[in-house]
């Protein structure tokens, strides 16, 4: 376990992903409107990577004729099976109880901040005017 | 979309995996070099015809398009499956197979109306195969395409590539005009068993019928589920109507089926046949034993018990010799080779289905 520079915040903007490498694990980092969410690539039913997947929201329906659009890009759906995962929790949507992807804390921290330590950036230079994508793993 | 790692699976798969099910992609421009220009004039005057009457979409609708994964778009453009040098990253390369089965889908003219250019097609498919494919990566096997529904066509073609290791198998698919075991399709099964070939018989083939007895499903999740009650008739009609009998050395892969329901099939025929086999005076032994002697299964989608030793009881009623690793790449329900096998086989029984097996079925060493 470790905090771990992944990223730089300006590449990855809102609405976009990124997959890192955190001690040989691969990670994907999402930017949703400015908040960023890490999930383990790998998705959990059988193994596709899931950065490579497309996004989609979450549609309700209160009554025929009716539906909300809600969660706009949220949601990503793996590329193999299409099975979806709530990207902020990691949850499977259609077995929630039983299926996750693993879930990494993220943060964002300044670039002054993190020369610093205790982060581990052994692959990525880290200068002090930027800020940068911190993980929890 | 930053992309940067492929984990590296090889390591972990050191099975000399054979793929028994890859779909490679081939365009109907491609094949203009291979048909006359008759039937190529054909072709922009009539088009292709299948007998489920869409020309340029499915029956039911899929899940992604072109049914395929997602990540499976070749950066430089082109189809799924279309590009060998993805191909070989994202499959041969990764997972470090040893070989593949090439099994080409539409366009190949099997089943269209017209016999005589569904004949043309697939001669075309079988060429293009060669060229774009096994000459280019030694890996690879292609499968002889017939134009199922002109049988003696078939026989030509199959008798055309005989003897050629570039080709693993005669190729068909599951949904025909009529039931598999027919007369009309004999000559296909002596020609493949003359040059010694197993008959590879792969889900699809919108052969005009409704897939159910009860007419159209309404839905993509019921047509891939019926798939396996379609290879359930294939297996009882080939059986019931003698073929086994006639053509002794005649071996058949079910492919993209399942086999969770081979048990209970072999378990009902028996059944049956043991009440009412004067029915049948052509059919010597129970069907189980026909079953066990003709028949391979493929992996993929493997039926996904809650308990994992359900699918061992059924592996094992079947046989281990008997079952072949497929993935289906391109395609959205892919098996990745490392997930997609019971945990509790042995090293002996991963060692047979992701390799030996099919290496010993097709003649590959």
């Amino acid at each position: 376990m470790g905090r771990h520079v992944v990223a730089a915040v300006a590449d990855i903007p809102p609405g976009r992903r990124k997959l890192v490498d955190v001690n040989g694990r691969a990670v994907v980092v999402f930017n949703l409107g400015g908040e960023f969410f890490a999930l383990n690539n790998r998705c959990p039913h059988k193994g596709g990577s899931l950065c490579d997947g497309v996004t989609s929201g979450l549609i309700q329906s209160s009554e025929p004729g009716q539906y909300q659009y809600t969660r706009k890009g949220e949601i990503i759906r793996c590329p193999w099976h299409s099975w979806e995962f709530d990207i902020r929790t990691g949850q499977s949507w259609c077995d929630p109880g039983k299926v996750k992807t693993r879930r990494y804390q993220v943060s964002v921290e300044q670039g002054a901040k993190l020369v610093k330590g205790p982060y581990k950036a052994e692959t990525f230079p880290v200068s002090v005017e930027n800020d940068y994508v911190v993980v929890d793993a | 979309m930053n992309v940067e790692l492929r984990p590296n699976r090889a390591q972990k798969t050191r099975y000399g995996i054979v793929d028994c099910d890859i779909h490679p992609k081939m365009l109907i421009e491609e094949y203009r070099k291979h048909l006359s220009n008759q039937w190529w004039s054909y072709l922009q005057t009539y088009g292709i015809r299948p007998r489920h009457g869409f020309t340029k979409s499915y029956p039911m609708p899929k899940i992604t398009p072109q049914a395929a994964r997602r990540d499976a778009w070749p950066p430089g453009g082109g189809q799924p499956g279309s590009d060998l040098g993805f191909m070989q990253e994202q499959l041969l390369d990764l997972y470090d197979m040893d070989y593949g089965i090439l099994n080409p889908l539409q366009p190949t003219g099997q089943g269209d109306q017209n016999p005589e250019f569904s004949a043309a097609l697939a001669f075309a498919a079988n060429e293009q195969q060669l060229e774009r494919w096994t000459s280019q990566d030694k890996r690879l096997k292609a499968s002889v395409v017939v134009p199922y529904e002109n049988p003696d066509a078939s026989k030509a073609e199959i008798k055309r590539r005989a003897g050629s290791k570039d080709f693993a198998q005669v190729f068909m698919l599951s949904r025909a005009a009529e039931a598999h075991g027919r007369r009309r399709y004999w000559p296909i099964y002596e020609a493949a068993v003359e040059a010694g070939l197993p008959v590879g018989i792969h889900v699809f083939g919108y052969s005009g019928w409704a897939m159910t007895n009860s007419g159209w499903p309404s839905f993509y999740i019921e047509e891939m589920t019926e798939h396996a009650t379609g290879q359930q008739a294939v297996v009882a009609s080939m059986i019931f109507e003698g073929l086994f009998e006639q053509y002794r050395d005649l071996k058949v892969v079910l492919i993209e089926s399942g086999f969770g329901w081979l048990p209970a099939l072999g378990w009902r025929l028996d059944k049956h046949w043991e009440r009412m086999r004067d029915d049948v005076p052509h059919v010597k032994r129970p069907p189980s034993e026909y079953i066990r002697e003709h028949f391979w299964v493929s992996t993929q989608p493997m039926e996904e018990a809650e308990d994992p030793e359900h699918v061992m009881d059924a592996m094992k009623w079947i046989g281990f010799d008997r079952i072949l690793f497929a993935s289906d790449y391109p395609h959205w329900d892919f098996d990745d080779p490392v997930l997609a096998l019971p945990p509790s086989l042995t090293e002996e029984q991963r060692r047979m289905i992701y390799g030996d097996n099919a290496k010993k079925l097709y003649g590959l060493s």
